[in-house]
């Protein structure tokens, strides 16, 4: 491809094929389209045998000509996978299995009716079938890193391209200058959503003023917030919008060669990814002098390996070095001396995914979303005790209310809601209290969580919160590369104090010196991962001090959770059916047949089993 | 464990794989993926190896191999069984089911077993979040987990194993 006119020609051919997704009939030669979710999530859950499945039922019913099978990224929605969309009239369904298919197929496509009760909940109102995206878990949500997830086949390029893909390339290789890309880049007010909140434009504009003639850009896809997958998702299912980003990025700065470090975890995601560079090149977007000028541009994977500090920019240049991922000091900072000690850009995938449509749009339209100091969207991956699990993407200033009971649609089984986490284990939680603040970069940090990278679980009043920053502290222990003290020492004492503490060992002393080593690490290690570390603890002590309290004076854990402060007992209820004596592995429950049983609760191991096994309900654990 | 790891044809392959990344920069973590990937594991005969073609210290590759969680020094089992403990997963009691895997299988978290079948693993997020909780045998994914016994022993009579 070397002009402008032969992507617009493709553009123009490839637009027919996806018409119908976009509601129109006109041209479209297909009568319905089918996209079957095949993100990590409904691969797990047989979203393939459902692909086969479909098409054997097609060619059944002679439909195979008129239809259109395509597997796409995910919807999102991952509590209700494995999920199907039929188009045009974007109908979503939910829960699938594969007996299901020849059902949807007979009565919805041969017969025209869809069925109500398998679509996605909420899908029908006052009788009529409404589009998904008209369902409360999409009706706030505004999709721009996820514009094509679920939309196109990630694994042909062509699709991409009918949704006007590579031309923001075109537009900034053609008619701009590097600095004008730039100049849009730092209007359009993009932060990078990797967790630091940094300026992308700004961070362009180092390297580009560097007189360097070997310049890098990096992709950072080390996506290691236990909790957060929006990065495998916009690789498993847009790949293209995060090539066409790095080419974009080279211009602008003079870099030519490009590496995208991805997680060995996420084998989807790196097939995909690996799929869509080589199409590119061989349609020459990516390679020596795209679209005909003197600008070359290739891309290289590079594989992480399991450790959760390479997310750290300076860790993951040392990994793709060869070398054990440890973090360097800053500065000098990557923009000016990164990969092999030259000019780096390194950007994480969401970030990279908002830039074609950026220089597509323009800066003034990506400005016109978000808050004062927070442009655009922000993806985040919901989890927890929250009745819609999956990957949602707002504009900034939306509240957490907003988030996790409209487009999470609230807490499952009648709990209540006690504290959402945001930002993993460098973030925080935030409590019913802080529901209503508008979430962006600056209003999380002030509450002392944080966007990080995106991660959001909500807790509910069965979590222990002494529970919760222990097992992130247990993440963090792990994860700490040990070049630093504060972060290796500190981490591991904190983790202890903890344990003690949820052991019933604790006393109120402990709490003062777990602040004060928390504070200590906080602005003494090396890296972000050490001075975000003690984030979960200080934020826990902050708003659940009282359950640090119980732990440590009543010698309770309110929720039920620390096993080693609990003690189980058989309520009056109790019709000595037996079941509980017989399953107890070590004999700590006496009582005649027919009577009141009792637990010997210095014998008693709290292995759970007298609980699960009751089918009356009469053991209580306090 | 008797397993012939390190037959002549796979020596052959690693010396193959070694010689394609002549040329990248930053070549010991590709050769180090294809060959946790060939060998299952990377032992010091492994490591000795690249350290002889590649002039890089054998130290430095001890280092990286033993960073990295990815990578493994001893052989895993048949079954590698991965229990997700992500913090979706986690706060739906993931935790219990490592414990019931463990007792059911008699191995300890991080170990493999005596007979060489089961690995069983901790896991980082596997990125499943909304199957939580989750874990895999070997690519098999299980999903949505109630976190009981009974649960726990009909995936393990799938692999023949009472």
């Amino acid at each position: 491809m070397k002009t402008l006119a032969q992507l617009e020609k493709i553009s123009d051919e490839t637009k027919k094929m996806v018409e119908l997704r976009l509601g129109s009939t006109k041209e479209a030669d297909k009568k319905y389209h089918i996209m079957i979710c095949q993100g990590t999530g409904c691969l797990s859950s047989q979203s393939i045998e459902i692909e086969k499945t479909f098409k054997k039922e097609l060619e059944k019913h002679n439909l195979q000509e008129d239809t259109m099978l395509v597997k796409t990224g995910c919807f999102g929605i991952c509590e209700a996978g494995p999920v199907i969309i039929i188009y045009p009239e974007g109908i979503f369904y939910s829960h699938i299995t594969t007996e299901q298919v020849s059902d949807i197929v007979e009565k919805h496509l041969v017969n025209g009716n869809p069925i109500e009760d398998m679509l996605l909940h909420g899908s029908v109102v006052d009788g009529e079938i409404i589009p998904f995206n008209q369902v409360s878990f999409y009706k706030k949500q505004k999709r721009l890193a996820l514009r094509l997830c679920g939309l196109i086949n990630p694994e042909n390029i062509m699709e991409y391209i009918a949704f006007d893909g590579y031309k923001a390339l075109a537009k900034a290789v053609l008619t701009m200058k590097p600095e004008e890309v730039i100049k849009e880049m730092i209007d359009s007010g993009l932060r990078g959503r990797g967790g630091g909140g940094f300026s992308t434009g700004v961070k362009w504009s180092f390297t580009a003023k560097t007189e360097d003639n070997q310049k890098y850009i990096v992709c950072n896809g080390d996506e290691g917030d236990p909790g957060a997958f929006m990065d495998r998702s916009i690789l498993e299912g847009d790949p293209n919008s995060v090539i066409e980003a790095m080419a974009i990025a080279g211009f602008a700065t003079g870099a030519n060669h490009g590496y995208v470090y991805v997680r060995a975890e996420y084998p989807t995601a790196v097939n995909r990814l690996s799929k869509a560079i080589e199409q590119a090149r061989d349609l020459g977007l990516l390679g020596k002098s795209i679209f005909g000028t003197n600008f070359d541009f290739d891309i290289e994977i590079r594989l992480g390996a399991g450790a959760f500090v390479c997310g750290e920019e300076t860790a993951l240049l040392n990994s793709i070095e060869g070398f054990r991922g440890m973090p360097n000091p800053r500065p000098p900072y990557p923009a000016v001396k990164g990969l092999w000690g030259k000019p780096t850009v390194i950007n994480n995938v969401e970030t990279f995914a908002n830039v074609p449509q950026i220089i597509l749009n323009g800066s003034s339209w990506f400005k016109s979303i978000g808050t004062d100091t927070s442009k655009g969207t922000k993806v985040f991956a919901l989890g927890g005790k929250v009745k819609n699990t999956g990957l949602i993407e707002v504009p900034m200033g939306t509240t957490l209310r907003e988030v996790i009971f409209e487009v999470g649609g609230g807490i499952p089984g009648d709990k209540k809601f006690k504290a959402v986490q945001t930002g993993g284990p460098s973030g925080g939680c935030l409590t019913e209290k802080e529901l209503d603040v508008p979430v962006d970069f600056d209003s999380l940090t002030k509450l002392g969580a944080m966007m990080g990278s995106g991660g959001m679980i909500v807790m509910d009043e069965s979590n222990c919160m002494v529970d919760i920053a222990k097992f992130f502290l247990d993440f963090t222990v792990e994860e700490s590369c040990g070049k630093c003290a504060p972060c290796r020492i500190g981490t591991k004492r904190m983790l202890e104090i903890l344990e003690k503490i949820s052991d019933g060992k604790g006393t109120l002393e402990d709490l003062e010196k777990l602040e004060e080593i928390a504070h200590n690490v906080k602005i003494s290690s090396l890296c972000g991962l050490g001075q975000t570390a003690p984030n979960p603890i200080l934020s826990t002590l902050e708003h659940f001090r009282d359950e640090y309290i119980a732990h440590i004076v009543d010698k309770r854990c309110p929720s039920g959770t620390c096993k080693n402060l609990l003690s189980y007992y058989i309520l009056d209820n109790c019709v000595g059916c037996t079941l509980c004596a017989k399953n107890c592995p070590v004999n700590a429950i006496s009582g005649e047949r027919k009577e009141l049983h009792h637990i010997d609760t210095s014998i008693c191991i709290k292995c759970n089993v007298c609980l699960e096994k009751c089918p009356f309900k009469a053991i209580e654990v306090r | 464990m008797t397993k012939d790891l390190l037959c002549e044809g796979k020596i052959q392959k690693l010396e193959e794989i070694i010689e394609n990344h002549k040329n990248t920069k930053g070549k010991l973590m590709p050769i180090l993926h294809e060959a946790q990937k060939l060998f299952g594991c990377i032992p010091m005969e492994v490591q000795k190896k690249i350290a002889d073609k590649t002039n890089i210290p054998l130290a430095e590759i001890y280092g990286v191999v033993t960073f990295y969680s990815h990578f493994s020094i001893e052989p895993k089992g048949d079954y590698i069984i991965s229990v997700c403990m992500g913090t979706a997963c986690y706060v739906k009691n993931a935790g219990k089911i490592l414990e019931h895997i463990s007792k059911e299988a008699n191995v300890e978290t991080g170990k493999t077993s005596e007979d060489g079948k089961f690995t069983l693993e901790a896991t980082r997020c596997i990125g499943a979040c909304g199957l939580a909780p989750v874990i895999t045998v070997n690519e098999e994914v299980y999903g949505r987990l109630k976190g009981d016994l009974q649960e726990v022993k009909d995936i393990f009579a799938k692999y023949e194993v009472v």
